[in-house]
């Protein structure tokens, strides 16, 4: 039998605080890289403008410390708990929701959850986390935090499609999704697609498909092609960064899949704005 | 900032003012503008049903569609880009009515708005959603002007400068992200 290995919580809220901190105002390399390739592809002259803009902007939030975009998001946590670690020293959840709120407190991140969705007093301190656990073999706890901005989040779609529909009506859904989005997702965005499972675990998938490397592709070779045709057919839809038209609507179309039901399909697509942000730390 | 040849506009300014401007022109932007997003515009729309007199006066006025992230010291706002536009429409004809000339947000527009936009000669610009930190550069003061209980919703007021836009909604309802997308549209 295996040793249990012990973990304080305290070790995550700290984390949980550093890390919301760090992705608000230094991009990942994978997401600049995404923003540098545009530069060089991108035919149309507003286009240009928008992308150039951006660049300009993350240079500046990294030097002056001031967040990408005034969305510090809605703080998404992915933990992945190894079933031989044994947590204590408090309540996890707590745990988690305290490294929020000292990173948005402290980091000078911006309050934007409301405690009641119809009632909207904001809570002050952009707590609670959106938490998902899972729990994983060995004795480590990786975490994943990823604050969501709601301009793309609110484009979001899912679509509980008939086995019939295939491959060529999950190509119309999300190309449907994209389009209705347009420029309220500040494009050039970054498309993530759950597709089988049920209802709740096709859109998990898709927030999931998010915190992949940007531009990685699946390791399931018809997938694989599905996300290259995806967002060759998304950057012909001419949208373009900003929505104000060019080549490059999206950076990456990223999809993850799951068993499902013989009665169905379900596809969710989960977009994301050129600020994806997310980051990983193992303790 | 931006490398195109932008028009300047000072802000506020009349229908006469923004009569010459076409969708597709950049512009820069300078002057006084309010702050609100979608809980300040709730708040106004809520304070006319009751028919009391607004906290703004809105005839000519400028709003930008913005909730910052809260200041550094000697910062005079956090993170500060466009928030979508889109969920303010249903507040937007009234206001239009009452003499809201210029709007400064991202996103689509609905029908309504647009309409509202011909009938009182108003115009929309869209600044780069997602260029917070950058376009913060261009915020030289701002200060809370009610509301401030709503936190990074108050209604505020703020003095900006060569703030980069482009019109996408111009008095004529002519809509840049329509034309655009349509040029550029391939297969």
């Amino acid at each position: 039998m295996s040793e249990l290995r012990e973990i304080q919580v305290s070790e995550i809220t700290a984390a949980v605080r550093e890390m919301s901190i760090k992705v608000n105002h230094f991009l990942s390399e994978d997401m600049k890289q995404c923003l540098y390739e545009a530069k060089t592809t991108e035919q149309s002259p507003v286009g240009q403008s928008v992308l150039g803009q951006l660049q300009e902007n993350l240079q500046v939030a990294e030097e002056e410390m001031i967040p990408i975009c005034q969305d510090t998001g809605m703080a998404v946590v992915f933990l992945s708990i190894g079933q031989d670690v044994h947590l204590i020293g408090g309540d996890l959840t707590e745990a988690v929701n305290e490294g929020v709120r000292q990173g948005y407190t402290e980091g000078y991140l911006r309050k934007s959850v409301v405690k009641d969705p119809l009632l909207r007093e904001n809570t002050g301190d952009n707590t609670p986390a959106i938490i998902h656990t899972q729990i994983v073999p060995g004795d480590r706890v990786t975490i994943t935090l990823a604050p969501k901005g709601f301009g793309s989040e609110n484009m979001s779609r899912i679509f509980m499609l008939k086995p019939a529909e295939g491959i060529d009506g999950v190509k119309r859904v999300v190309l449907e999704a994209v389009k209705d989005a347009g420029p309220n997702a500040c494009p050039p965005m970054v498309v993530g697609v759950g597709i089988g499972g049920d209802f709740e675990k096709a859109a998990c998938l898709a927030k999931q498909a998010l915190t992949r490397k940007a531009g990685s592709h699946s390791p399931l070779p018809h997938i694989a092609t599905l996300e290259t045709e995806l967002l060759q057919k998304i950057n012909d839809l001419g949208i373009g960064p900003g929505g104000l038209g060019g080549t490059v609507t999206a950076f990456a179309v990223q999809i993850e899949t799951y068993p499902t039901h013989i009665a169905g399909l379900p596809v969710a697509v989960n977009i994301c704005c050129h600020v994806n942000r997310h980051i990983e730390n193992e303790i | 900032m931006n490398t195109m040849s932008s028009i300047s506009i000072s802000l506020p300014c009349t229908k006469e003012d923004i009569k010459q401007l076409k969708c597709g022109d950049t512009v820069s932007l300078t002057g006084t503008c309010f702050v609100a997003r979608d809980a300040a515009h709730k708040r106004l729309k809520e304070t006319l049903d009751r028919g009391e007199p607004l906290p703004i006066e809105l005839k000519d006025a400028a709003v930008y569609y913005m909730g910052p992230s809260p200041a550094r010291e000697g910062h005079a706002i956090g993170s500060a880009g466009p928030t979508t536009a889109t969920r303010m429409d249903a507040y937007t004809p009234e206001l239009l009515d009452l003499g809201l000339r210029v709007m400064i947000g991202k996103g689509k527009r609905s029908k309504e708005v647009k309409e509202a936009m011909k009938r009182n000669g108003a115009v929309y610009f869209a600044a780069v959603g997602g260029a917070g930190a950058l376009l913060s550069k261009c915020i030289k003061h701002s200060e809370i002007v009610c509301y401030e209980d709503l936190g990074a919703e108050a209604l505020r007021r703020i003095e900006i400068e060569n703030f980069p836009a482009i019109v996408v909604i111009d008095a004529e309802g002519n809509d840049l992200y329509e034309t655009a997308a349509r040029e550029w549209r391939r297969g």
